[in-house]
């Protein structure tokens, strides 16, 4: 919560300073004495593990850019180069590369924690929308690295993704020629994508200045979802959460970890090791794991405009969720009917991203019975769409929620005693 | 001054409103180099058209070459192919236009439609398609191909209707489509499941159009030029 500053300079240079600018009461007012609600579990870690692996993004993409050459004729060559050559190349490129993947899987946490504890309700909208934008700018950041490496599953990234705005009447095909700067994804399209994923992280560095300031002004959620009542309800930042944020950090670390050094490859494709081919698309292209959702809902729709409407649809559905949800209540703790559809849509997401890894023509058979996955990634992308625009609106008005803690000191004590 | 209603515009206003609206547009005009620059520059408009020699290809044989950094289809295809395409009316095609760029934009997809107009006098024979087939070409093998002007006039057309010349990139979102599979013998996307048939014509969804037709003309009976 935003409250009254509490610094008090203790020397004279930080008394000359903080008439003049001050930094250090900033930071003193946003990462010590800030007031956080004193119940925050797990899984409000992760807002503090997505600004580290934002941090770890730049820094080790800073440095591949040193050795890699934004070339469709080298590109390639010089991820080897940085691979076999380069000091300590092949590290950085598994960080950066697994980082990706770990800074997807934290943002997909925060999100589902945000939409169980119901933090995009009023006052936090604004706080939940700049996360939707954050989230469209790291999709944005990441299909643009993808491509860099220039190998096949790169090229036809590229491509695909460039024609989905074919789709776009009338203008559509012009669009996709402005991107590409030619008539097909070549050496335009690479460097000015190697231009823009240089450039796109510290975008979202500066909207997520923006995010944190707008958490900072109404102050967290927390998982019973009623507000900070007083002092009582709250801790100081530090040492509380920033040992509790470190703590979580160093577990996840952990994992990431054990993927760079004993499983670097296992979420990338073997295909992104042939060298780009404009004249043979792969057998199976599938898009990185954390877009596999998105792929099955544009695959399942057989029009080309209406299934790019959906794909777009489906994340800018995110926008409006603060509107859709018509309960009183924020957390799904006290929302015995919501919570069951809220796990019902991490399933729904998961059976999705499941589909888009899988052949367009797969069948499931279960016992005698076959089973397109395309009908099921239909089934499943209605289901999608229906839980934001139909399901969320009405278990709002038809729910009994349970009842509601005095104040969120209350409940923490009692636990205690 | 303050409870005065309707003032009269003051130069002062004029100037004000005069002086922004001057710098909104150059704004807005400044950012069309930003803009333009990532359109296709001049180096990759100045690909030049190409020529390919088609003697080595065998009826149904399918080769692939590069123009404007995409692939194209060369397919000679055999009878039975050329049977099955012009067997299927336009009514059931999803995309029942040509796409064709040697034809007018809304040429019909007959199976005659998807091919190359006679010796480069594509906007004469396509205008008027009555117009039995135009005189043999320069080279002299053409009695090789037997002419089907017989059969109906406007097959006259094409006098080889064996070739079929296609941009091998999928409609739906630019895959390379694989020959020879698919149910419907052309075609199949390995992206998203899209089928296309003998002449090109998409047949299954998701892709909305038929595999385009690039401008070509036969020069010679085995030589044909792209773009």
């Amino acid at each position: 919560m935003a409250g009254a500053s509490t610094y008090k300079p203790g020397s004279g240079f930080t008394r000359w300073l903080d008439t003049r600018l001050p930094l250090l009461r900033l930071v003193n007012d946003t990462l010590t004495t800030y007031p956080t609600p004193r119940n925050l579990n797990i899984w409000y870690t992760f807002g503090g593990v997505l600004t580290f692996m934002l941090v770890v993004q730049i820094v080790t993409g800073v440095v591949l850019a040193m050795h890699y050459t934004p070339n469709a004729e080298h590109a390639f060559d010089s991820v080897e180069h940085i691979m076999r050559d380069v000091n300590y190349g092949w590290l950085l490129r598994y960080l950066h590369s697994n980082g990706g993947s770990f800074f997807f899987l934290a943002v997909y946490i925060h999100m589902f924690r945000g939409l169980y504890y119901g933090s995009y309700n009023a006052p936090r909208e604004v706080l939940w929308i700049l996360g939707v934008i954050i989230y469209m700018l790291m999709m944005l950041t990441a299909f643009l690295g993808y491509t860099l490496p220039w190998g096949q599953m790169s090229f036809w990234a590229a491509t695909v993704i460039t024609n989905l705005f074919s789709a776009i009447p009338l203008v559509g095909d012009s669009i996709v020629s402005w991107l590409w700067g030619g008539f097909a994804v070549d050496n335009a399209t690479l460097q000015r994508f190697f231009s823009l994923h240089y450039l796109l992280p510290f975008v979202i560095f500066g909207v997520v200045i923006l995010h944190i300031w707008a958490l900072h002004v109404p102050g967290n959620n927390n998982p019973l979802g009623i507000s900070v009542k007083g002092p009582q309800d709250t801790l100081p930042f530090h040492p509380y959460y920033t040992v509790k944020d470190s703590f979580y950090l160093a577990l996840f670390v952990v994992v990431y970890l054990a993927f760079v050094f004993y499983a670097p490859d296992y979420m990338g494709h073997p295909d992104n090791y042939t060298p780009a081919n404009p004249l043979v698309t792969p057998p199976h292209i599938v898009p990185e794991w954390y877009f596999l959702p998105f792929y099955a809902i544009l695959r399942s729709i057989p029009d080309k405009l209406i299934g790019v409407i959906a794909l777009f649809g489906s994340i800018g559905t995110l926008f409006f969720v603060p509107w859709l949800d018509t309960s009183s209540v924020r957390s799904c703790r006290f929302r015995p009917l919501m919570k069951q559809f809220f796990w019902i849509l991490v399933v729904d997401s998961v059976l999705l991203g499941y589909i888009g890894s899988q052949r367009p023509d797969a069948v499931w058979h279960l016992s005698g019975v076959d089973l397109p996955l395309v009908w099921l990634g239909r089934l499943g992308t209605l289901y999608y769409f229906a839980h934001f625009w139909i399901i969320t609106p009405i278990v709002g008005l038809v729910e009994t929620p349970k009842k509601l803690p005095d104040s969120i000191a209350k409940p923490v004590l009692a636990a205690a005693e | 001054m303050a409870h005065s209603q309707a003032v009269e515009p003051t130069r002062r206003d004029f100037l004000y409103i005069a002086t922004g609206t001057v710098g909104a547009v150059g704004a807005a005009l400044s950012t069309w180099p930003f803009i333009s620059q990532m359109n296709p520059s001049a180096a990759v408009l100045a690909l030049a058209s190409i020529e390919v020699d088609i003697s080595t290809v065998q009826p149904g044989q399918i080769a692939t070459v590069m123009w404007r950094g995409k692939p194209v289809f060369i397919r000679r295809r055999t009878p039975k192919e050329i049977e099955e395409a012009v067997a299927v009316p336009v009514s059931e095609l999803i995309d029942p236009l040509a796409r064709n760029a040697n034809f007018p934009a809304d040429a019909q997809a007959t199976d005659e439609n998807r091919l190359t107009p006679h010796v480069g006098n594509a906007a004469a024979t396509a205008e008027t398609p009555a117009t039995p087939a135009a005189a043999a070409p320069p080279a002299p093998s053409s009695a090789a191909t037997p002419a089907p002007s017989a059969e109906a006039p406007a097959v006259g057309l094409q006098e080889k209707p064996e070739w079929l010349v296609v941009v091998g990139v999928c409609t739906h979102l630019g895959c390379i489509p694989l020959g020879n599979q698919g149910s419907f013998g052309g075609w199949l996307c390995p992206c998203h499941g899209s089928q296309y048939d003998t002449a090109g014509r998409v047949r299954q969804g998701p892709a909305p159009e038929n595999l385009a037709v690039p401008p070509y003309t036969f020069l010679t009976d085995t030589r044909i030029k792209i773009g």
